[in-house]
């Protein structure tokens, strides 16, 4: 087939244009993939037909022969595209809606093209071209206007995309422009406190008043007014984001009198043993510095214990690290995204993993990444409304997924763990977590820049991309932010990650030994957090001027707080320079020398080109933040009434009377989506990539849902590593109980698959709505309280955390959503040999199906109640975790696995234990008999109901054969524990599931339904 | 000749990888190649195209899966575009060499566009410019990247030298692991008869397995000479049996001896160490 000529021949203007057209034969999966996600839509928007193409504009001279060699020898592939030059014509009834990144947004393959075409027509007649990449929709059957709300639906985000109705070809493409800098001087000493208060909102500084009066003290005391850019350095410097002003601040907690009489923990009858706790006069609870009394403490503690030899950087660097064998150590990290993710979710989402992968390239001297991990916090598909200002649900996650896919998948790092938790809540601050695990030689652990090094940036340019990041992560979010904060988006490049990965771990594995001192990543903040954590101690002299744009006209400030993707800031020592250069040349990334460290007087300065235009010390800096005392106050009934979001569309259910009903309703909580087979996510990951995987997402024949991953850290060496997670925010009316749930499942989940308890690192991650509010505040500091008790009680230090406080939306009625306080406990466990790894499959028919730990009749935050079960059939109670029995059982399970006992495992956790029996039979393509009598129960009277779909923590199902009994039988003695049932043989029809209880006789039911609920419940 | 072997002490066959920006699965196959008896060195791709002669000094060759260049434009655009100006006469000359050659993935990608596969036919000479693609490895059916594990099944007619021999009785044993957005094989009706008439179709998804849509369920090929082999699926994810998606439950007798995955790339060196002596 010939080039078809365009209707438009612009042969001879400077922008060319190529569309790139599938041919019939080779099918157009993006055209049926957007056709299914319109039938949805309201009828006027459905096309009847839909053809896609890509369309790549080319700024340069290039004659009509190069033109048409780029086309058919590059962009088309012969025997499945067709290209044409311009623009082909519609049909009279079809109309063209083009998608194309606004000026200034990032293009990624821009690049790559541009590689491309210079390999093809020469380096000399490639030179200066420029390329931009856009997407046409051939649409038949409705009308531009309808095309364009298709588009602005489905297809384009504001915030990044321009929506053109007719071929789009510009005549040249924008370009910045030079502008000369100023250094300008903020005026604020003499302003009064609403002065103060209106300049760090205009600003978007985000600072508070106390910390406006705290800079116009010092400035007054230097007799000199601030510049612009350390006003800027400052708030991010200070900004919630990156100094944890909330977490680490003086805290005065109230709690009511009465509470443990309620059956909940009292922290003030519980103050003596808590660190940095002390109580006052009027029964308030003092805390100093929360983080460091609570989650630090916990790990502080226990490596007083003995643990010190293990934890080897905890709170100190981009990430946590343990020791992993003798040569090796293991880090992990996790990240939140979430105003980002709520505004642009696929670029949030992916830069969101982008910006954690890098976190563990900066930790220590550089570890290399080998796993990530991914929870999302979403609304329901179908909320009863979505405000002004918000994208649907439905829409959010298939992009955060669409993110995290693309750039995991890229940078070649396995996404093994993860999970998703709806409630539309989280319908204006859906929350993204995303989490990197890395591994790297125990001499690459610390790392520190010494006076005289130089500042070497590394990796991709600076933009005007995502300025204002971190303050703006630390604001609420209203219904005008995306137009507001549309600067503060970022588009990722996985690709120059990717490379500068490549040259990084090439820089520390050096022959010479390591090339560097120190690494960082450019995180929030960019270059003014990077530069001013690394030099804290000794001072740094910045030459701003030397950063590598993405365009001419940034200013100073821009160039100094951008947060543009893919940037590393290394420390090195000035004669290993030229070795980088060399590594960073061959590996095609860019670099730049920022500089100095170390300034005679401890300082921050920075430099355009010989003039100075900023100076701060780094004390003042660093710890001139003022941290008020803060009031949190827990208040139980109103908590209560937060925590009971109820889910739209779910009607009650009738009284379960007989197992018809328990089926039922076995069968709604294994398609509820939260139970639900993410299987559409997980294998759009590449969660097998560099070949370390032991225990995959998914696991046995009918891949049933795995409890946590393993993979292998060092390939040649059997030793394992588990990851997982724990997330119980169906018990957010007591944030404690919630805390202790979300760290033994998280314990619970990686002991499921082999590893040791004594060997579990944890992360905390608080999401909470505005803790300006005493009350949000007060649930905070429950959940940290829980992080002390829990991380003590299991033995599980924490190593890293984070935190982001502010997750509430504002709508344009004034209404103020927020998420239900929301911990993400994530992990990583040793496995000492992967012979030891255990799955939750079934294995073999007539083995015995035993229950650890006790069921009570406790359902409150049960998802039986979130799918409309009827709460007369126990208590409205929250389950709670049994500091010293939970871990005993976690060593003694693992003890069991230890022995050969254990065939299959299998936390029983959201929706009880027959749902995470059912899930056994089916994984492993077999039947099952559950006799609910059977069942250890701790308290009277605990219904057949309860058996089945209690929550209680410190649960597990295993599969033991029979001969084993015996030994099982020891190593639990003194925990609850009984056989509840067996295994049995699949027949032709599959298996079967039959249950029995005392209230509601016996019956059975074919397995195939409930595989079939949990396939379908959350399926794309 | 030239030494193909790491040292006069060392006689592993060395195996070059090429890697560059976006390659992703290097680490695992040189792992692959070393586990299976070879002596693997990663070589960035721009080094190689300034100095083609380095390719010379290896007796195996690997071309990684991941994401080359963003595949931007196209899974393996770009980098297949380097290979055709810079580096397809160094690879072909190692191919009539008898240097053998595996491509999973984003690698079989690449060296269908590079001109490098199917190759030219039996008896003829590599061109010395590189062919047009003939054949295609266009989006999956579903329109979406998919990692999975599918079962196989090994074309026992065809030349691939990587494949030959290897079987099992055991369903469950005959399986590779995939991870891609772009694997569905699409030829036209004459080019796939010829293929399968040369020998040159080695792998085939079962029937049951067969998610990304592929023309007459191909797998993989090889060139006539059965040296060049390009797969979707990632036989350097499998050489281990707990690298197996339900090997917790797999008997240990199955699990003994060596994976398939293992086997082919014992396969290609132990053809390497003939060539050699």
């Amino acid at each position: 087939m010939s080039t078809a000529t365009a209707v438009s021949s612009p042969m001879t203007a400077t922008v060319h244009r190529i569309e790139i057209h599938r041919r019939p034969e080779a099918g157009d999966p993006a055209a049926d993939a957007l056709r299914r996600d319109a039938a949805g839509l309201p009828d006027a928007l459905v096309p009847s037909s839909v053809a896609c193409a890509a369309v790549y504009l080319l700024e340069g001279r290039l004659s009509d022969t190069e033109l048409l060699r780029i086309a058919e020898e590059l962009l088309a592939d012969p025997v499945m595209q067709s290209p044409v030059i311009g623009a082909a014509a519609p049909e009279p009834n079809q109309v063209v809606i083009e998608v194309h990144p606004l000026p200034g947004v990032m293009d990624p393959a821009a690049a790559s093209i541009a590689t491309a075409i210079a390999a093809l027509v020469g380096e000399d007649r490639a030179s200066g071209i420029v390329v931009r990449t856009g997407r046409r929709y051939t649409f038949g059957g409705i009308d531009a206007d309808a095309g364009r709300e298709l588009a602005t639906r489905l297809l384009a985000n504001p915030v990044i995309h321009a929506i053109h109705t007719e071929p789009y070809q510009p005549d040249s493409f924008p370009v910045g422009h030079h502008r000369p800098f100023e250094v300008r001087d903020v005026p604020l000493r003499d302003l009064d406190a609403p002065a103060l208060e209106r300049l760090s909102r205009e600003a978007h500084l985000f600072l508070s008043l106390d910390e406006m009066l705290a800079i116009q003290s010092h400035y007054r005391a230097l007799e000199r007014e601030p510049r612009e850019i350390e006003l800027e350095t400052l708030a991010q410097t200070w900004s919630e984001h990156c100094v944890h002003k909330t977490l680490k601040a003086t805290i005065d907690y109230h709690e009511p009198e009465d509470l443990s009489d309620r059956g909940a923990v009292s922290i003030r009858e519980s103050v003596e043993g808590r660190p940095g706790h002390s109580l006052g006069a009027d029964g308030r609870v003092r805390i100093d510095n929360l983080l460091k009394s609570t989650v630090a403490a916990a790990t502080h503690r226990l490596m007083a214990e003995g643990l010190d030899d293990w934890c080897l950087s905890v709170f100190v660097d981009n990430a946590g690290i343990v020791g992993f064998d003798e040569d090796t150590a293991v880090c992990m990290k996790v990240e939140t995204h979430n105003h980002p993710s709520a505004i642009e979710p696929y670029g949030g989402a992916a830069t969101g993993i982008g910006g954690c992968i890098r976190d563990i390239m900066g930790t220590g001297l550089a570890a290399k990444p080998i796993a990530a991990t991914d929870v999302f916090c979403v609304g329901t598909d179908a909320p009863s409304a979505v405000p002004n200002g918000c994208l649907h649900p439905h829409r959010i996650l298939g992009e955060v997924v669409g993110g995290v896919r693309d750039y995991g998948n890229r940078m070649g790092i396995p996404t093994v763990n993860g999970g998703v938790w709806f409630d539309d809540r989280y319908i204006g601050n859906p929350l993204v977590y995303c989490g990197c695990v890395g591994v790297m030689p125990r001499t690459a652990i610390e790392g520190d820049a010494v006076p005289g090094d130089r500042i070497i940036a590394m990796g991709g340019r600076t933009g005007r991309d995502g300025i204002h990041g971190a303050t703006f992560s630390s604001a609420e979010l209203t219904d005008t932010h995306a137009d507001e904060f549309s600067h503060a988006v970022q588009i990722g490049n996985a690709i120059t990650e990717k490379v500068t990965l490549d040259a990084v771990l090439a820089a520390r594995d050096h022959v010479d030994g390591c090339l560097f001192t120190a690494i960082t990543d450019c995180g929030a903040g960019g270059f003014s957090s990077a530069v001013g954590e690394m030099g804290e101690k000794i001072g740094a002299d910045v030459q701003l001027d030397q950063a590598p744009l993405k365009y001419d006209g940034l200013t100073p400030v821009e160039v100094w707080i951008s947060e543009a993707q893919e940037r590393m800031v290394l420390a090195v020592p000035a004669e290993k320079v030229s070795e980088i250069a060399s590594i960073c040349e061959s590996h095609g990334v860019e670099w730049c020398d920022l500089g100095t460290f170390g300034t005679p007087d401890r300082e921050l300065i920075l430099h355009w080109d010989e003039v100075e235009v900023g100076r701060i010390g780094m004390e003042f800096l660093h710890d001139g933040v003022p941290m008020p005392v803060r009031e949190a106050v827990w208040d139980p009934e109103w908590a209560r009434q937060e925590a009971g979001g109820e889910d739209v569309g779910v009607e009650p259910r009738p009284k379960v009377v007989d197992t018809a009903g328990l089926f039922d309703a076995a069968a709604s909580l294994l398609g509820h989506p939260n139970l639900a087979s993410k299987a559409w996510i997980v294998r759009q990951y590449d969660h097998e990539v560099q070949g370390g995987s032991v225990v995959k997402p998914f696991v046995g024949p009918n891949a049933g849902p795995g409890d946590a991953a393993v993979v292998r850290p060092v390939p040649t060496s059997p030793k394992g590593l588990a990851i997982g997670n724990g997330l119980a925010t169906g018990l957010a009316r007591d944030p404690y109980e919630m805390g202790l749930a979300a760290i033994d499942e998280c314990v619970r989940n990686m002991v499921c698959v082999g590893a040791d308890p004594s060997q579990i690192a944890i992360l905390d991650n608080f999401c909470w709505p505005g803790c300006d509010d005493p009350r949000n505040l007060g649930s905070l500091v429950r959940a940290a309280e829980a992080c002390l008790d829990g991380g003590l009680a299991y033995g599980t230090p924490f190593i890293s955390g984070k935190d982001s406080l502010n997750n509430q939306f504002t709508t344009d009625q004034g209404r103020t959503i927020r998420i239900p306080p929301t911990l993400l406990i994530s992990g990583m466990g040793i496995v000492e040999d992967e012979s030891l790894a255990t799955t939750m499959d079934a294995k073999r028919s007539g083995n015995h199906l035993l229950l650890i730990g006790e069921t009570t009749d406790r359902l409150g935050g049960s998802h039986f109640v979130r799918v409309g079960g009827d709460l007369s059939a126990g208590r409205d109670e929250l389950p709670t975790v049994d500091l010293e029995r939970g871990p005993r059982t976690a060593g003694a399970v693992h003890a069991a696995i230890k022995q050969g006992l254990v065939r299959s495992a299998h936390d029983a956790s959201e929706g009880g234990v027959l749902v995470a029996a059912i899930e056994m039979a089916f994984a492993g393509g077999l039947g099952v008999e559950v006799r609910l009598g059977m069942i250890p129960v701790g308290c009277e009277d605990v219904s057949d109901v309860a058996r089945a779909f209690a929550e209680d923590p410190c649960r597990y199902l295993l599969e033991v054969k029979d001969s084993d009994l015996g030994e099982i039988a020891e190593i639990f003695d003194g925990i609850p524990h009984a056989v509840i049932g067996r295994f049995t043989e699949a027949g032709p029809k599959g298996g079967e599931v039959l249950v029995s209880g005392d209230d509601l006789g016996e019956s059975s039911e074919s397995t195939d339904r409930f595989r079939d609920a949990w396939e379908k419940g959350c399926d794309r | 000749m030239r030494p193909m072997t790491g040292s006069s002490h060392d006689q592993r066959p060395k195996a070059l990888i090429i890697t560059a920006p976006g390659i992703n699965c290097d680490g695992e196959l040189s792992l692959a190649f070393q586990e299976a008896g070879a002596s693997p060195t990663s070589v960035l791709l721009t080094e190689l195209i300034e100095r083609p002669a380095i390719v010379d000094d290896f007796a195996l060759i690997g071309l990684p899966g991941g994401f080359s260049y963003g595949d931007d434009g196209g899974a393996g655009r770009v980098l297949a575009q380097l290979i055709r100006k810079g580096l397809y006469g160094a690879l072909a000359a190692a191919i009539e060499r008898g240097v053998p050659m595996i491509a999973p993935c984003n690698g079989f990608q690449i060296a269908v566009q590079a001109g490098l596969l199917p190759g030219p036919g039996n008896g003829e000479n590599w061109p010395e410019v590189p062919a047009r693609p003939t054949v295609a490895l266009a989006p999956n059916e579903s329109g979406r990247f998919r990692d999975d594990w599918t079962g196989i099944e090994i074309q026992p007619s065809s030349r691939c030298i990587w494949t030959s021999g290897i079987e099992s009785s055991d369903r469950a044993v005959m399986v590779l692991p995939s991870a891609h957005g772009e694997g569905r094989f699409v030829a036209g009706p004459d080019v796939l008869s010829d293929l399968e008439n040369s020998g040159r179709i080695a792998l085939r998804y079962t029937a049951r397995d067969h998610f990304n849509g592929s023309h007459d369920r191909v797998a993989g090929i090889c060139d006539a000479s059965g040296l060049v082999f390009g797969l979707m699926p990632h036989p350097e994810r499998y050489t281990r049996w707990s690298q197996h998606p339900t090997w917790t439950r797999l008997d240990p007798s199955v699990r003994s001896g060596d994976t398939p995955g293992l086997m082919m790339f014992k396969n290609a060196v132990r053809h390497a160490l003939a060539a050699v002596s």
